[in-house]
């Protein structure tokens, strides 16, 4: 397996004499967040004891009819804004029919011709670039339950708490290249929902999962290959890595003179290998047609309009108004934007405080932090108020960078005030001149030998000096006025 | 005062609020009735011993004010009755009993009927002669050698051997009209929308509506107005104004038109029902009604999309019986093997089948030449109607092409007991309303019914229609008892 990365850090795969090139296209699975279901009022809360979130509907009793949620609706058409996506006024729900122990209908509900959203388009941020991806079409269906296997060793046990759980099928078109557009890709729907509160993206708890659809081209030609698609999955190294296995199994397929069947396959993540699950010929045949329990779905303009005017500033525009107002590089306003909880922290912090400072704190100390401690922004150990009278300290000389360091160390602690640590401490940084001047008049009388070095040209010494001043200042000296002072009095 | 049994609902309620009979007397006598007429096999489960305390409970408090006051009411076993076993006529649902009330049934409780017993009906309501039901076939109280009709088939037998003052039914594709016109009853299809599914062991969704059955138009209309209501709990329920259909009952129907289609003049039609049509026709005119010659183009091509549409629906309605979480299961090796062992004991023959057809016709390669095609059908018969009610107020045809047949007679020749549908599912497919009103007999003295079609929320227009020829035509049911010793 050999992968070339060239100049333009396009993910190629090149055997012999051919450089095949990759087509990715994503199904995204995300589930809609709203308190219950898409066509019953039970609860859909994660992490409930089995079977205790289900309504006769979920269930699938004799005589019991769906309802739809107005609110999953309303939450599918903020998601299709978010993806500057067209919003279907009329959409049907159709049956999808087939048989499985935790499918408690024999038919999942979805939209099959007439999807509620239709084709958007997602903005990457690539390192050499900014990337379009489009989106085919975001429709409206229902989870089923799910089967456990390793519970009993005689029986599959099911727990129908997610039967009926509303989830939004995000389908792109095959625009994506490489599994690290596919990560830049996730993260940023990921992001847009979240800004917009239409899924929380979870993918441990499931909130998110895809099928990842791939083939293979040499490159230079138009013509797609045949694809496979990968399953149902649940993170995106994992998708990263199925991409890698697939691409490279197409590859040798055809390198191999082989054709590649269109199939379903399954990641094994164990295995870090891809396996056939069905064949096209074995595939399911849905019988899929309009569910007569449900209406054709209609959605008013104003329905439309009032939808529109409850969303929030999303991630390309705050980014692009972070660039602007704050000066913000393209980078770090990318880092800022990618999670709304994070940028709202950083425009609390700039309230009172510099940007380039702040910029520099959230995005090194904090998400260090964050990042060891596995936490999300909204769980800081340090609030925004706090870090903003830190970098407030540092910035009128009260500390100095690296005494700043500790004192942040500190605040994690139950999240103190830094100047409250600055006084009990005594870190506050030693700025008075003549102070300062009896320090370095004792230095310099302590070291004649480097002195004289220095002043015959070893001006490499000169660090030793501030250092010497920095230690007996016991690190609280103002290393400007220390360097200043320094020059003249070593001149 | 009449015989307990024999009155009509009317006569009843009124008799109970004039504190002339008590509920328990009442409810007494049909249990009496019931327990005599075992023989007919009209209920599957009887609900006896606690309709006769919900009968003295009722008495010892009566509301007095309700519609159906302290009324003992046997009920079709497809509508799910709170902790009474519902088994839609079907094995597989054998043991199960519903921990909640279908909306038709609990507004008829909500307004004092009590529940007497279950219904024998065809499995899922897929037949038209009772005979497809796991629990046996039902006599028809005018002769036992009759199919009572179906699906409703326990319905019209037990109302028309004076079992229960009054049933409800379910209409797919004429389950409440063909049975009624076989026993001699009326029985009316509601406009769709008009009564909740919630709670109805659905069938074919798009085409399923209750509707009551009774003894006269009067009792139709008034149980009518207790189980029409518009229900949040099923998607395709429709808010329209209701009327009080039967204290606005009437029969003046003085300057309506009513349409006679040319094309429900089928082959091979028994002379009677021509006769039979006619004299409709005549009663109506008698009644200061305009006859209108009308056509409807379509009608040929209403039972093919019926047997298409219905089967689809039913084949994707019935993936729920699956052994997985309630009802029949028997057991497999794996989960295929239980599917399949459950779903073939579990499911009659004629479900089968149509849950074959419906497989069939909604597959990837034949869905565009069936179910598409129907569906146009179905489009094309909706306009048809919608064209002629331009110009009628309502349509008169028969309710069937015969009268009841013989039990084994079409049994096993589906296509023939299709073509018992022939006159009542194109109102199905356009999602109106109709009734069916006992019109006369045959050479062989058994009931024949004539049908209204009405337009779209129209009932009490074909009521008041129903109402006038009722009194013009003055049927009698002869019922001799024969099944009582």
């Amino acid at each position: 397996m050999d992968k070339v990365n060239n100049e333009n850090k396009e993910f190629l795969i090149s055997r012999k004499k051919n450089i095949y090139e990759v087509i990715i296209g994503l199904e995204v699975h995300a589930q809609v967040t709203s308190n219950s279901k898409l066509f019953s009022s039970s609860s859909t809360k994660f992490g409930a004891e089995p079977n205790t979130q289900v309504s006769l509907v979920d269930a699938a009793f004799p005589g019991m009819l769906p309802v739809i949620n107005e609110f999953c609706v309303k939450q599918a058409i903020k998601t299709g804004i978010g993806l500057k996506a067209q919003i279907n006024k009329r959409s049907v729900f159709d049956r999808k029919n087939y048989f499985y122990a935790d499918l408690p209908q024999g038919y999942q509900i979805s939209q099959f011709k007439h999807p509620i959203v239709g084709e958007g388009t997602v903005v990457l941020d690539m390192p050499n670039g900014q990337k379009e991806v489009g989106i085919e079409r975001l429709h409206l269906e229902q989870d089923a339950g799910k089967s456990i296997h390793d519970v009993d060793p005689q029986n599959t046990m099911v727990d129908l708490n997610r039967s009926g759980v509303a989830l939004m099928e995000i389908v792109s078109k095959p625009d994506l290249r490489s599994p690290d557009e596919v990560n830049v890709y996730i993260k940023k729907l990921r992001s847009i929902m979240r800004y917009l509160g239409t899924c929380d993206g979870n993918m441990q708890e499931g909130s998110l999962r895809a099928d990842v659809n791939v083939s293979v081209r040499k490159k230079g030609t138009d013509k797609l290959g045949t694809r496979c698609e990968i399953k149902n999955v649940n993170s995106i190294k994992f998708m990263q890595m199925a991409i890698n296995y697939e691409a490279n199994r197409q590859v040798d397929l055809i390198e191999e003179g082989k054709s590649i069947a269109q199939e379903t396959r399954l990641f094994d993540t164990k295995k870090n290998e891809t396996r056939s699950m069905r064949s096209k010929e074995d595939a399911h045949d849905y019988r899929y047609f309009p569910d007569p329990d449900l209406l054709p779905l209609e959605v008013t303009d104003n329905f439309v309009e009032l939808i529109k005017s409850e969303i929030p500033e999303l991630p390309d525009e705050k980014k692009k108004r972070f660039i602007e107002k704050y000066k913000l590089s393209p980078y770090e306003a990318t880092i800022l934007v990618s999670d709304i909880e994070t940028s709202k922290y950083f425009e609390e912090v700039i309230k009172n405080s510099d940007i380039k400072l702040a910029t520099n704190w959230i995005t090194g100390e904090l998400f260090a932090v964050l990042n060891n401690k596995n936490l999300e922004i909204a769980d800081s150990p340090i609030s925004a108020k706090n870090l903003s009278k830190l970098i407030n300290l540092i910035k009128d000389g009260t500390i100095s960078g690296k005494i700043a360091k500790t004192i942040f160390e500190l605040m994690m602690d139950g999240d103190k005030d830094p100047q409250t640590i600055v006084d009990e401490k005594g870190l506050k940084q030693q700025s008075d001149p003549k102070a300062l001047e009896d320090l370095i008049d004792k230095v310099i009388a302590d070291n004649p030998d480097n002195v004289k070095e220095y002043k015959s040209g070893k001006e490499k010494l000169f660090g030793f000096f501030v250092g010497q001043v920095m230690k007996v200042s016991g690190g609280k000296a103002n290393p400007q006025l220390v360097n200043e002072i320094l020059k003249k009095k070593l001149k | 005062m009449n015989d307990i049994v024999s009155q009509k609902l009317t006569e009843l309620v009124q008799n109970v609020k004039e504190r002339k009979i008590s509920s328990e007397e009442i409810t007494k006598a049909f249990i009496d009735r019931s327990n005599k007429s075992k023989t007919l096999n009209s209920y599957i489960t009887e609900n006896f011993s606690a309709a006769l305390q919900k009968a003295k409970k009722f008495d010892e408090k009566p509301n007095l004010d309700l519609k159906l006051p302290g009324i003992p009411i046997a009920v079709k076993d497809l509508f799910c009755t709170n902790g009474v076993r519902t088994t839609a006529g079907s094995k597989i649902l054998n043991n199960f009993t519903p921990t909640y009330e279908s909306t038709v049934t609990q507004n008829m409780w909500n307004d004092g009927a009590i529940l007497l017993g279950k219904l024998n009906c065809d499995e899922f309501a897929m037949g038209s002669s009772n005979e497809t039901s796991f629990f046996g076939n039902v006599q028809n109280p005018i002769d036992k050698d009759l199919v009572p009709g179906g699906s409703s088939g326990g319905s019209a037998s037990a109302l028309a051997a004076n079992i229960t003052p009054i049933t409800i039914g379910t209409d797919t594709g004429g389950s409440i009209r063909q049975p009624a016109s076989f026993t001699g009853t009326v029985g009316l299809k509601p406009t769709y929308g008009s009564c909740s599914r919630y709670g109805i062991v659905a069938f074919a969704s798009s085409l399923d509506q209750a509707g009551p059955m009774s003894k006269n138009v009067k009792d139709c209309a008034l149980l009518q107005e207790v189980i029409s209501t518009y229900d949040s709990k099923d998607s395709t329920s429709i808010d329209f104004k209701r009327n009080n259909y039967s204290s606005e009952l009437t029969k003046n129907i003085k300057g309506k038109k009513i349409g006679i289609p040319k094309e429900y003049r089928v082959d091979g039609m028994p002379k009677e029902i021509e006769t039979l049509w006619s004299k409709g026709t005549q009663y109506l005119k008698n009644c200061g009604a305009e006859i209108v010659d009308i056509s409807l183009p379509h009608t040929n091509y209403a039972l093919p999309a019926y047997y298409i549409v219905a089967p689809a629906e039913a084949s994707s309605n019935l993936a729920r019986y699956d052994g997985v979480k309630y009802g029949f299961r028997s057991n497999g090796e794996n989960l295929i093997d239980m599917y399949e062992k459950t779903r073939s004991e579990g499911f009659g023959d004629e479900v089968q089948r149509r849950i074959m057809i419906g497989t069939y016709v909604l597959s990837s390669g034949y869905y565009d030449a069936y179910y598409l095609k129907a569906q146009k059908v179905r489009k094309l018969i909706k306009n048809d109607f919608d064209e002629v009610y331009k110009k009628v107020d309502a349509i008169l045809t028969p309710s069937t092409p015969s009268s009841a047949f013989k039990i084994g007679e079409n049994s096993n020749d589906p296509v023939s007991m299709y073509l018992n549908d022939i006159f009542t599912v194109p109102v199905n497919l356009a999602g109106l309303p109709a009734i069916s009103i006992p019109a006369g007999v045959d050479d062989k003295g058994n009931p024949l019914g004539l049908q209204i079609i009405g337009k779209h929320f129209d009932e009490q227009n074909i009521l008041n229609i129903a109402y006038a020829m009722e009194e013009k035509i003055n049927f009698k049911n002869k019922i001799t008892d024969w099944w009582i010793k």
